[in-house]
């Protein structure tokens, strides 16, 4: 079978899992209390790992572009080998979307984003009317919209291995 | 006989009208901004946090002879908030605290002025924020009146007040030293 590279599998889990880790963070944080040990800390490690995410993301996109993914199984239907890849392309897109739209409600008012102390994300020159609040719309909207694309891509996984019985997950793993 | 009426009128007349003219009104200086609208809450009761709104406009009907009569009139974009931090603005834009957009606009109304001399006055009003309206009073100083060089009337008042945020169903918790927001009202008005 043709399994994923393990470069592949490590970008595939590592920002699979902290995006979703990212979306609860940042529903998690809007509802604390001001009183509560993590008001401030809590979105200054939601925006540090975003900062960092970016990265990632750029990598990874830039191995698929180098190293595309292996072809799909023979026992995929076109239809699924279809809707696959548009979901495929829809995740990418809103993390896209939602990684520039948290990077300018982060930025908003000429300010850079502290990454763990490490270094300081600058605020970029397209500064906008309303940015916090029209960024902040979107950072919103598109990450639930990502969460259910994520569920239907988890789904499909989950289908292929315990319904349709093929190796679509195992050669992710 | 005829003459007496006519007197008679002519002077009810003129006073009528130097009456009508005793009033004046004036808008507040948007588009030069002489004026603003700051606001002050306590920091965990250790610092103040001032903010401010960019965006209102209103106007004054200012009486000099009963100054009683007077009126202000003032209309405030709720999304203008600033305090200098954009995420914080953005926090205080949602229903947390401002609701921006199902209550885009505060306003104050006037409705009772007492004079009381050396140019102060509490001015007494309906303040509707946050879809709430309620009663408060501003009390006020004219800073100066007279001329401008550019052939234009100006009349100049500070205002201050103070309210509680859960007045006006704003009940984010910001701690006990946090319940209330002074109000500075800086405003130069036009004469018309």
């Amino acid at each position: 079978m043709s399994q994923f590279k393990p470069s592949q599998k490590i970008l595939h889990w590592t920002s699979g899992l902290t995006i979703i880790g990212l979306f609860a963070l940042g529903y998690w944080m809007r509802t604390l209390d001001y009183y509560s040990s993590w008001y401030q800390t809590a979105p200054e490690i939601h925006k540090a790992i975003g900062v960092i995410l970016i990265a990632v993301i750029a990598l990874r996109i830039i191995l698929k572009a180098v190293y595309p993914a292996p072809a799909p199984l023979a026992t995929h239907k076109p239809w699924e080998i279809k809707s696959a890849h548009l979901v495929h392309l829809s995740m990418y897109v809103l993390i896209l979307v939602i990684m520039t739209s948290g990077y300018l409600i982060g930025t908003a008012d000429n300010r850079g984003i502290d990454v763990f102390g490490l270094f300081e994300a600058p605020a970029l020159f397209i500064a906008f009317e309303e940015q916090e609040d029209i960024a902040g719309f979107i950072h919103e909207w598109c990450a639930y919209l990502l969460m259910g694309l994520v569920a239907i891509h988890a789904g499909g996984a989950l289908k292929h291995h315990f319904i349709d019985k093929d190796n679509t997950l195992k050669r992710m793993l | 006989m005829k003459n007496t009426i006519k007197i008679i009128g002519a002077a009810l007349a003129l006073t009528l009208s130097s009456a009508a003219f005793s009033a004046e009104t004036y808008q507040i200086d948007k588009k030069g901004m002489h004026a603003s609208i700051q606001f002050k809450i306590k920091h965990l009761g250790y610092s103040w946090l001032t903010g401010r709104f960019n965006d209102f406009d209103g106007t004054i009907v200012y009486d000099e002879k009963s100054p009683t009569a007077s009126s202000v009139n003032v209309t405030i974009k709720t999304a203008s908030v600033d305090s200098n931090h954009a995420e914080r603005d953005k926090h205080l834009r949602d229903e947390d605290f401002l609701n921006v957009s199902k209550y885009p606009t505060a306003s104050f109304k006037s409705t009772k002025i007492v004079s009381k001399g050396e140019g102060k006055a509490s001015i007494t009003g309906d303040l509707t924020l946050n879809g709430v309206s309620k009663a408060v009073t501003i009390e006020t100083t004219e800073i100066g009146a007279g001329s401008d060089p550019w052939g234009g009337f100006r009349r100049g008042f500070e205002g201050t007040t103070e309210i509680a945020l859960k007045d006006f169903n704003i009940n984010f918790n910001l701690g006990p030293a946090s319940e209330k927001v002074f109000l500075v009202l800086n405003v130069e008005g036009i004469r018309q």
